[in-house]
């Protein structure tokens, strides 16, 4: 069969109506919010972070986190001259109730709020079985909970150890990025709570971001960047000792 | 004759086949969701289902809008950018019904140290005490006006 010049030119504005409704992608899953607009990330500033656990607190109670769980937790970290490579951390309770004043002198001390990296290339969406966790149009790692069988597999594939088998739900549990409030327009519980701007969540798809600008202007780096995860959570001032 | 057996073989087959195929079909149809593969290999009403969840943090632009007036002592401090929610705790409840839920006001012997107390690991950059040294043993708000926690600004309010 071959298409005559007349042909293909009727058919342009039947592909053009088709090219249109995909871009309009799916239905939306919030009102006014577009899944495929919206590419989120978060910075953590460390140069700002002073361990006073508001984040821990405000994820536990926004999302409903079990006691001795944490789906963002802050890590101490003490650094010597001797043991870069080994700095000794700790974590009282998460951070959830600040940390004692007991911090070791001669070396560097600081904290490192962590949480789910919602990589872009996940090891824990891709060794799932039933596909109950998945990354979202909008770039952000969840897990359906009708679904997950609670194999664990997920948990043992995180490589920042983000993951945690709730208690009463009986699945794998982690941060949402506060799912729930970002598709309305607010930002993360822990991003409200936070007193010094340490957190800030981040969409890399709104040219109006001050993310971008940041990004610019500082040395920026995510965990473990040799696992080469496409993590989108951005330290800035993170010391090559943090794991 | 032959001929005639041979194709109502085939026929069989072929309508075990197609009952193989209807019986698939209609299996699949029943037990897949409805949105799965919408967005990819999972089911797309999973995401509706999570922003279902209720919002606990009301978010520091539903406080300002009715408290404009602490808003205004805020700005002017350096407490400008702590968000209200962040001492106040969780107020999305009060926002939604203010006439009958009423927050309770922080406890200013636990609020302040949380981030001021003295720790190593904190910025150097950060305001911290030894609150037993700093003010012996009287609360912060003696002094301090925790809107605008600058000298000039006073004492209790």
């Amino acid at each position: 069969m071959t298409l005559t010049r007349r042909q293909v030119l009727l058919l342009l504005p039947a592909a053009a109506v088709a090219w249109e409704s995909v871009l309009a992608g799916n239905p939306e899953v919030a009102p006014n919010y577009t899944t495929t607009e919206h590419w989120w990330g978060m910075l953590l500033d460390i140069t700002k972070c002073i361990g006073c656990g508001s984040c821990v607190r405000a994820c536990a109670m926004e999302n409903d986190v079990p006691d001795g769980y944490f789906r963002t937790w802050i890590e101490r970290y003490h650094v010597t001259d001797w043991h870069i490579e080994n700095p000794h951390v700790d974590s009282p309770d998460g951070g959830k109730g600040g940390f004692p004043s007991d911090a070791e002198t001669g070396g560097r001390n600081f904290f490192v709020p962590k949480l789910c990296n919602h990589c872009t290339d996940s090891p824990c969406t891709q060794v799932c079985p039933v596909g109950a966790t998945f990354q979202t149009p909008d770039g952000v790692t969840l897990i359906d909970y009708n679904y997950c069988l609670g194999c664990r597999y997920c948990i043992q594939a995180c490589p920042y150890g983000c993951r945690f088998f709730h208690p009463t739900k009986h699945t794998a549990d982690k941060c949402t990025l506060c799912y729930h409030r970002i598709t309305k327009g607010l930002t993360t519980a822990c991003c409200e709570a936070c007193p010094t701007g340490a957190r800030q969540l981040a969409d890399l798809k709104n040219p109006k971001d001050p993310i971008h600008a940041f990004l610019k202007t500082h040395t920026v780096q995510v965990l473990k960047p040799h696992l080469a995860t496409g993590a989108k959570m951005f330290y800035n001032g993170l010391d090559g000792s943090v794991r | 004759m032959s001929k005639f057996r041979d194709s109502a073989h085939l026929i069989r087959v072929a309508a075990v086949f197609l009952l193989g195929v209807v019986a698939f079909v209609a299996l699949r149809a029943a037990v897949v969701p409805k949105s799965f593969g919408l967005y990819g290999p999972y089911r797309a009403s999973a995401l509706t289902e999570l922003t279902a969840h209720p919002i606990v943090y009301a978010g520091h632009e539903t406080c300002e809008a009715c408290h404009s007036d602490v808003q205004e002592i805020k700005a002017k401090g350096v407490h400008a950018r702590v968000n209200c929610e962040s001492c106040h705790g969780p107020q999305a409840k009060h926002a939604e019904d203010p006439g009958t839920v009423k927050p309770v006001l922080p406890e200013i012997s636990t609020l302040c140290v949380r981030c001021h107390s003295q720790n190593a690991a904190k910025p150097s950059g950060f305001p911290q005490v030894d609150a037993k040294e700093h003010s012996q043993g009287l609360p912060c708000d003696t002094c301090h006006q925790p809107h605008s926690p600058g000298f000039d600004a006073g004492g209790k309010k």
